[in-house]
């Protein structure tokens, strides 16, 4: 039997402290029961000689000083796993929330989970089709990779975050494949989309489904990711599965985290977010990756809101720091319609170079998508001259740059929300686009590959002109 | 009987101990039964507050605590090349055999193999005077590097027996007996305080540069062997593809590598590339003459903390034995960051930014243990330790206080911007705002070994960047045809400047090295067509004629030249030479 103490000495917001405890560990799981039999969970932040602070992921609400009870628990917080878990919603904290039966664990991890061993991880170069070309032409997502969408109020980070979920495949392999969806913070409506996409394409008996939404406590939001990356984890290096993890919006867990560190009056670092912001987040995105002699890995997609669109934020600026690169969405290019409004030019896959070229893309993938970039990049240089000088400045060649550009937007970067391009076709429009520049200018593309690709597409052109 | 306290506080890696009567500041403590290693970092009275080198979830009040005695040292002894350490020089390697693929509390096991057996070869025999610093003896520890046994620091006398053979790093391979008569066993291990610095006998002015095969680095902004780098940018700008190469490519003997809270794959990037890739000079592994540490961001942050030191540590034990070492931090600022969360934690007065206010002592501590010396001994050797560090400012923000801290120390400053990255400039290294205070340090050296007008060549280019800068201000006010043909040649030479010699592709298997000569040759090739196309301008050829010169294009692909063919490069100055007369012959 657990001892109970009735020591409560202080709540201040989200924070309990409990005098006259003996044994209390960093990190310990806490139940609290309120004068109404209600129990709440917590965990130790602290421990000062015999007095203990704990914060409560589901509030202070109704608790008071003299007759709430305080249990410690022994161990920290645990998911209970089993191959069961497959299919089922749970709620931030891990219970199930989908009238299904309660899990009957074959283990409990604990969610802080352990960091993986560099020198056990294995290098994530397998080739993820999204069939989405802005991403599988120019920041090519593999396996074991964290890819975050950076995206702003207002923009649809969620079609596009479902949509490559929905897609996602290694080419040429049928192998075990999951999907771990975490929401923090979010709204019904937003969640029951992916509830219902899931649901539409039969994914959903392969995912798992942990919500915290809007309405739900706020503080339960830091364990919540935690909990969804110990069932990957198992999913991943103990069930052998490729799993896909979502976790949105990361915006929110940074607001509860800061939350917490005011409540403990510590000292801030930038914009009132804790100094440990940064360690915090690497121990949830760095949980992505492969391990040596495992068949399984985790892929995580982070989708966090920007605070004004500005990438400079302390939250962005730190999941870009840790992330192995970033998909940023662009509030002008989604007001001109193009879908999804993917902005390639700050976006980047840090691990794309070994996952493209021979045997896993195509032998010019990585040419074209340099020359496509400074290509797109220069025309839209030239279409800010433009806008300065009038587009009678521009010389001649350009004037070719001013119009990829824009082709390039309507064409490669936009596409339908349930439109699949295999990357030929991604990198066959590609060469489609190019074609316009005279060959002088295609200077990042080996001759090799000029020879051998552009003529096919030149001819098309000639017919074309021709007819 | 262990002296003991007992834990009274425990607050995230911060735990505070009661009854640490004979605690000592930086000494190693064991918290708990677990025997998690920790290191002192405050007293008062018999309260001792420790930082914790590992996660401290489940510790609590009551638990003990185990003092050692002895300050956060690393082993130095053959073995250390192709090890990869966390922050406290504990193997990789070996805790993934012991514990499996993840990291679990706890875990001990020694930097240097117990069991390894080397083959010791001495170079001094009995009856030899030795001083701390001697070289004894030697092992071949790789292909590349001959490690060399040195008389550890504070001991002198005379050699009494010394044998050859194999031993493992704690058995005795020599006797020396001292004034005293006192005779003491000198094993290939020594131990050495990761917070001290190692002692040599003359700190000397650095005059030979670092060679990286990096073009921008190497002719715009070199650094020289004993100097210090630093490398700010933000995220995505390539800070980590710029160290990675500087470390693949230096012509340096040994590379410490410190990945200091970053990315897991990253170091796995390097565990895999580096076995593989062949050393430019030497033909042989690159992974044969590096070391590294890889404490990534996930790990506990007091490691993180401590893994600098140990690196820079490991940095100067080779630099004793008479090597060109180079160490890459990678990134600083966690290190910085490492240091804000304990302060925070010790509820220190913060300084700028929540960082402590003694963080600016601390980096500039670090970079100036860095240097080319006269080692220790009495033979007189040079050694050199170079320091490249990363910065991640925040934003990249330049204001932020890691890189003002580190500016005030390093001489040379590598300034990424992401505007070029996204114009997928790599690397990102802007021209105009870089700088390296050991051009003229260095300027002898390129002309006596490479060639007498580099620097001038050097000088030419910049001026002609900065010009190109001034000139895109009016062209963006009033168009480019309001240039005068002159200022229109200066652009266009300047991009070909960017495009086909700063910008460099560390991924295509010619241009990620390129040695010095072919730097030069490069360079050479277009200035002298900017030369000769200024002749032409002068001559009355219009511009257009001359900015659509076919040689451009063969210039623009002459960087993917082997480096043993660059005799090619002779070939298009005559290219140059026969195209320009053909517009004399056709003007007359």
């Amino acid at each position: 039997m657990l001892k109970e103490y009735q020591t409560i000495r202080e709540i201040s917001g989200p924070l309990v402290l409990v005098e006259e405890v003996e044994g209390a560990k960093y990190e310990e799981l806490v139940q609290v029961q309120l004068p109404s039999m209600e129990t709440r969970t917590g965990r130790v932040l602290e421990v000062d000689h015999d007095k203990a602070l704990i914060q409560l992921f589901e509030g202070t609400t109704g608790v008071d000083i003299h007759k709430s009870k305080v249990r410690f628990l022994g161990r920290g917080i645990q998911l209970g796993v089993s191959p069961d878990i497959l299919g089922r919603v749970f709620d931030g904290l891990g219970r199930p929330i989908d009238d299904g039966p309660e899990i009957l664990p074959d283990k409990k991890l604990d969610i802080n989970g352990s960091p993986i061993n560099p020198y056990a991880r294995d290098y994530p170069e397998e080739f993820i089709q999204t069939g989405i070309s802005a991403i599988d032409g120019l920041n090519t997502l593999v396996r074991g990779q964290k890819l975050p969408i950076f995206s702003a109020s207002g923009l649809p980070h969620n079609r596009l975050a479902a949509q490559i979920a929905r897609q996602a495949k290694v080419l040429g392999e049928g192998e075990k494949f999951a999907v771990v969806f975490a929401a923090m913070g979010i709204t019904f409506e937003e969640a029951n989309y992916f509830v219902e996409e899931f649901r539409k394409t039969g994914a959903i008996d392969r995912a798992i489904l942990f919500l915290n939404l809007a309405s739900d406590p706020a503080l339960e939001r830091v364990a919540t990711p935690r909990m969804a990356l110990t069932a990957a984890e198992y999913l991943a290096f103990d069930l052998e599965m490729h799993v896909l993890i979502i976790l949105t919006d990361m915006t929110n867990y940074c607001e509860a985290l800061r939350e917490i560190s005011a409540a403990r009056k510590e000292i801030p670092g930038r914009r009132g977010y804790p100094g440990y912001l940064y360690t915090d987040l690497s121990t949830i995105y760095e949980r992505a990756g492969k391990i040596k002699g495992k068949k399984g890995s985790i892929t995580q997609i982070p989708v966090l809101t920007m605070p004004e669109d500005d990438k400079t934020h302390p939250i962005p600026d730190l999941t870009g720091y840790i992330t192995e690169g970033q998909i940023i969405l662009s509030r002008v290019l989604h007001k001109k319609n193009i879908s999804p409004p993917i902005d390639v030019l700050p976006s980047l896959s840090r691990l794309k170079d070994k996952g493209i070229g021979v045997g896993k893309t195509r032998e010019d993938h990585a040419d074209t998508f340099n020359q496509l970039f400074a290509a797109y990049a220069r025309g839209k240089e030239a279409q800010e001259l433009a806008v300065i000088l009038g587009e009678a400045a521009l010389t001649e060649l350009d004037k070719l740059y001013f119009d990829f550009a824009d082709t390039f937007e309507r064409r490669y970067v936009s596409q339908g929300e349930y439109e699949d391009r295999s990357i030929e076709e991604t990198l066959d429009l590609g060469w489609e686009l190019l074609k316009v520049f005279p060959e002088a200018e295609l200077k990042r593309i080996r001759p090799e590959w000029l020879e051998k690709y552009l003529p096919r597409f030149k001819k098309d052109r000639e017919e074309e002109e021709a007819a | 009987m262990m002296d003991q306290g007992i834990i009274v506080k425990v607050s995230g890696p911060l735990v505070v101990a009661d009854k640490m009567k004979n605690a000592r500041m930086y000494d190693v403590v064991r918290v708990s039964e677990q025997r998690l290693v920790g290191e002192i970092i405050e007293i008062h009275g018999d309260l001792a507050s420790i930082q914790v080198y590992e996660e401290t979830g489940g510790i609590g009040p009551g638990e003990p605590v185990y003092l050692t005695g002895q300050p956060l040292s690393v082993e130095l002894g053959p073995g250390l090349i192709e090890s990869i350490y966390d922050g406290i020089q504990r193997p990789l390697d070996v805790i993934q055999k012991k514990v499996g693929d993840f990291l679990l509390r706890g875990v001990d096991a020694p930097g240097l193999s117990r069991e390894k057996k080397w083959p010791f070869k001495p170079l001094k025999k009995p009856g030899d005077k030795v001083m701390s610093g001697d070289i004894i003896g030697e092992v071949p520890e790789t292909e590349l590097v001959m490690h060399r046994i040195m008389i550890p620091p504070g001991v002198q006398g005379e050699i009494v027996s010394i044998e050859e053979g194999e031993f493992t790093v704690e058995e005795p391979v020599c006797q020396v007996k001292d004034a005293e008569g006192n005779t003491r066993d000198i094993s290939m291990m020594q131990r050495w305080p990761v917070r001290i610095p190692r002692p040599y006998v003359k700190k000397l002015a650095p005059l030979e540069p670092l060679i990286t095969g990096q073009r921008v680095v190497d002719t715009f902004f070199p650094v020289a062997k004993g100097g210090t780098a630093c490398v700010p940018g933000p995220f995505g700008s390539g800070k980590t593809v710029i160290q990675h190469q500087l470390a693949k490519w230096s012509d340096a003997d040994i590379i410490i590598y410190v990945g200091c809270g970053e990315r897991g794959n990253e170091m796995t990037d390097v565990l895999m590339e580096f076995p593989e890739l062949l050393d430019p000079r030497s033909g042989k592994p690159l992974m044969k003459r590096t070391v590294l540490i890889a404490n990534t961001s996930n790990m506990p942050v007091a490691a993180r903390e401590a893994s600098v030191y140990t690196g820079i540590t490991l940095g100067e034990y080779f630099r004793d034995m008479g090597f060109k070492v180079a160490l890459m931090a990678d990134s600083t600022s966690r290190w910085a960051e490492a240091m804000r969360e304990i302060s925070g934690r010790l509820e220190e007065m913060p300084g700028e930014e929540g960082y402590p206010a003694y963080l600016g002592t601390r980096i500039a501590e670090f970079y100036e243990r860095s240097g080319r010396v006269i080692c220790a001994g009495s033979d007189g050797r040079e050694g050199s330790l170079t320091t490249i560090g990363a910065v991640s400012p925040p934003g990249g923000d330049l204001s932020d206080p890691v890189v003002q801290a580190t500016l005030r120390v390093v001489k040379v400053f590598w300034s990424l911007e992401d505007k070029l990255a996204y114009q997928r400039h790599f690397p990102a290294i802007s021209w105009l705002n870089s700088y390296s205070l050991y051009t003229e340090n260095l300027d002898d050296y390129f002309r006596n070994e490479v060639h007498e007008d580099f620097a001038a060549l050097r000088q030419k280019a910049i001026r002609l960047l900065q010009q190109e800068a001034e000139l895109s201000e009016i062209v963006k006010l009033v168009g480019i045809d309001a240039l005068s043909p002159s200022d229109r040649l200066i652009l266009e030479t300047s991009r070909s400047l960017r495009e086909d010699f700063l910008h460099q592709n560390a991924f295509h298997e010619i241009d990620t090295y390129c040695s010095l000569e072919k730097c030069y040759r490069l360079l050479k090739l277009i200035l002298t067509l900017h030369d000769k196309s200024e002749q032409l301008l002068h001559e009355g050829i219009p511009f257009k004629e001359i900015q659509a010169m076919k040689v451009r294009e063969t210039i623009a692909r002459a960087r993917y030249v082997d480096e043993h063919e660059l005799d090619k490069m002779d070939e298009i100055h005559r290219e140059i030479e026969e195209e320009s007369q053909k517009f004399i012959d056709e003007g007359e």
